[in-house]
């Protein structure tokens, strides 16, 4: 299997990539009430399971990554998702990324140190930009990921704009722009949500994919909108993407990791099968 | 018994989750006595390398005695960038100087951080990767790189459109750029080795001590 990786590596077609560094599948966990939950367009949330089981699940079954999302991210859960990330690492030997209400850097020590790989931030980035360099200057910036939750924009034809609060308040900044500037700034990878296509299972968004991963030079994970194995093909091929992001389409059980990275591999995506 | 130090960087914790779930006995701690016990040390860590530098201060120079008395030690991520001599992360920072050589950044025109699971070669008679099989897949998340100046150090490569090096050995000295931690099954299995590279020592300086008398 990795003679065919070999022979493909320099046949994928517009990836900024010719050597073998695997594209991955992140199943997202979106975590409210210590249950994982999964929305419609951030709404219309449906319980998909205990958080740290499958977690587990994902990580025995050759997930490359995990992200867990607090999207209660009260002052309340704050310790709640302190123990969820102790209880997670305890069972998980993949990296995983922990976001939602993070504010501070020393809330982000908090986290990485109880078991986290990566953290990321949204909301407060937009705030303080400043907490990007502040963080990668302590952690480096390969911790440090910047969540943008993207919505294409009524006025700007082509544009996305940046939305904060989980996605309730739409800001002016544009996302591509923000893109740029967090990556100055210390932003070590970017988790890339369209709220367009969230949830929708029709495919994710490649023209904001492609705007972002064309602007920056670390790494993208596309988000939202999978619903089958081509939108994953795509993102990668048409969006650039470095990694996809799931939940849906792998919580309810429609495709397995292993499904996923055969349909790619057969494609020519250098995967780790 | 090993001992993974615990110098408030992040993710230290994982390593002893790691050891754990294999069965192997190891502890977190920075208490200098309990170090000066240990069968062997891992330095683990995600941190930028000054600020990880500066957050294992004393325990520098404790480090660097026990691993120049022959007693095994694993540098991972961060904490195997400290086993060279200088950094250019944010500012010029001093290593422990263990293995010569530098670590400098990526070099531009890929992304970067090299970030995921990359492919790496790895020699069939080392210890720290017996039982793995001549490539396998680990877990990588940097922006700096070493450049080993030792040539003799560099156990294992992996290919990021140049040649990275994933792994150094310096007699009883070991480091990995990739997380076995956080590598799954192959990971583990990397810990494992380590664990048993402790374990070959100390039974061997036990024996030695045995016959001293």
């Amino acid at each position: 299997m990795l003679i065919e990786n070999r022979l493909t590596k320099y046949d994928i077609p517009n990836t900024k990539y010719d050597f073998m560094l695997t594209r991955r599948i992140i199943p997202c966990l979106d975590v409210k009430d210590n249950r994982v939950v999964k929305g419609v367009n951030f709404l219309n949330l449906r319980d998909a399971g205990d958080p740290v089981e499958l977690g587990a699940r994902y990580s025995d079954t050759g997930a490359d990554e995990l992200v867990f999302l607090d999207i209660t991210a009260t002052i309340r859960s704050r310790k709640t998702i302190v123990e969820l990330v102790e209880k997670v690492a305890a069972n998980v030997f993949i990296p995983f990324t922990v976001g939602g209400g993070i504010q501070s850097v020393e809330q982000m020590d908090e986290l990485l140190r109880s078991g986290a790989e990566k953290v990321s931030v949204n909301t407060a980035a937009v705030d303080n930009p400043e907490l990007l360099a502040e963080a990668a200057q302590r952690f480096g910036n390969q911790c440090v990921v910047l969540a943008i939750d993207a919505r294409r924009s009524k006025e700007r034809k082509g544009r996305w704009q940046v939305c904060v609060k989980a996605g309730t308040e739409p800001t002016d900044i544009d996302v591509v722009q923000w893109a740029v500037k967090a990556e100055k700034l210390g932003a070590g990878e970017i988790l890339l949500t369209s709220m367009d296509a969230d949830g929708t299972k029709a495919g994710y968004d490649n023209e904001l994919n492609k705007a972002v991963t064309d602007a920056v030079n670390i790494p993208v994970i596309a988000s939202g909108g999978a619903g089958n194995l081509d939108h994953l093909y795509d993102a990668i091929v048409d969006g650039g993407a470095d990694a996809v992001l799931m939940a849906s389409i792998t919580h309810f059980g429609n495709y397995t990791i292993t499904q996923m990275k055969q349909y790619l591999r057969d494609k020519g995506i250098p995967v780790n099968l | 018994m090993i001992v993974v130090i615990d110098y408030n960087v992040g993710n230290v914790k994982s390593v002893c989750n790691a050891f754990r779930h294999i069965g192997c006995e190891s502890v977190l701690s920075r208490d200098p006595k309990t170090i000066e016990q240990a069968s062997g040390l891992v330095l683990p860590g995600v941190a930028a390398f000054g600020f990880a530098v500066n957050a294992l201060g004393s325990l520098a120079e404790l480090v660097k005695e026990i691993a120049l008395s022959g007693r095994p030690l694993l540098g991972i991520c961060v904490g195997y960038q400290m086993l060279f001599e200088t950094s250019s992360e944010y500012g010029r920072h001093k290593g422990l100087g263990l293995i010569t050589g530098d670590v400098v950044p990526i070099p531009p025109g890929r992304v970067i951080p090299h970030m995921g699971w990359n492919l790496v070669e790895l020699p069939e008679d080392m210890d720290l990767f017996a039982g793995l099989g001549g490539e396998k897949h680990f877990y990588f998340a940097h922006s700096f790189c070493a450049e080993p100046s030792d040539e003799m150090a560099k156990i294992a490569y992996t290919d990021y459109g140049f040649e990275l090096v994933a792994s150094v050995q310096k007699d009883n000295i070991y480091g990995t750029q990739f997380h076995p931690e956080k590598s799954g099954k192959s990971g583990l299995k990397v810990l494992q080795n380590f664990y048993n590279i402790c374990e070959n020592f100390n039974s061997g300086s036990r024996y030695l001590d045995a016959h001293r008398e």
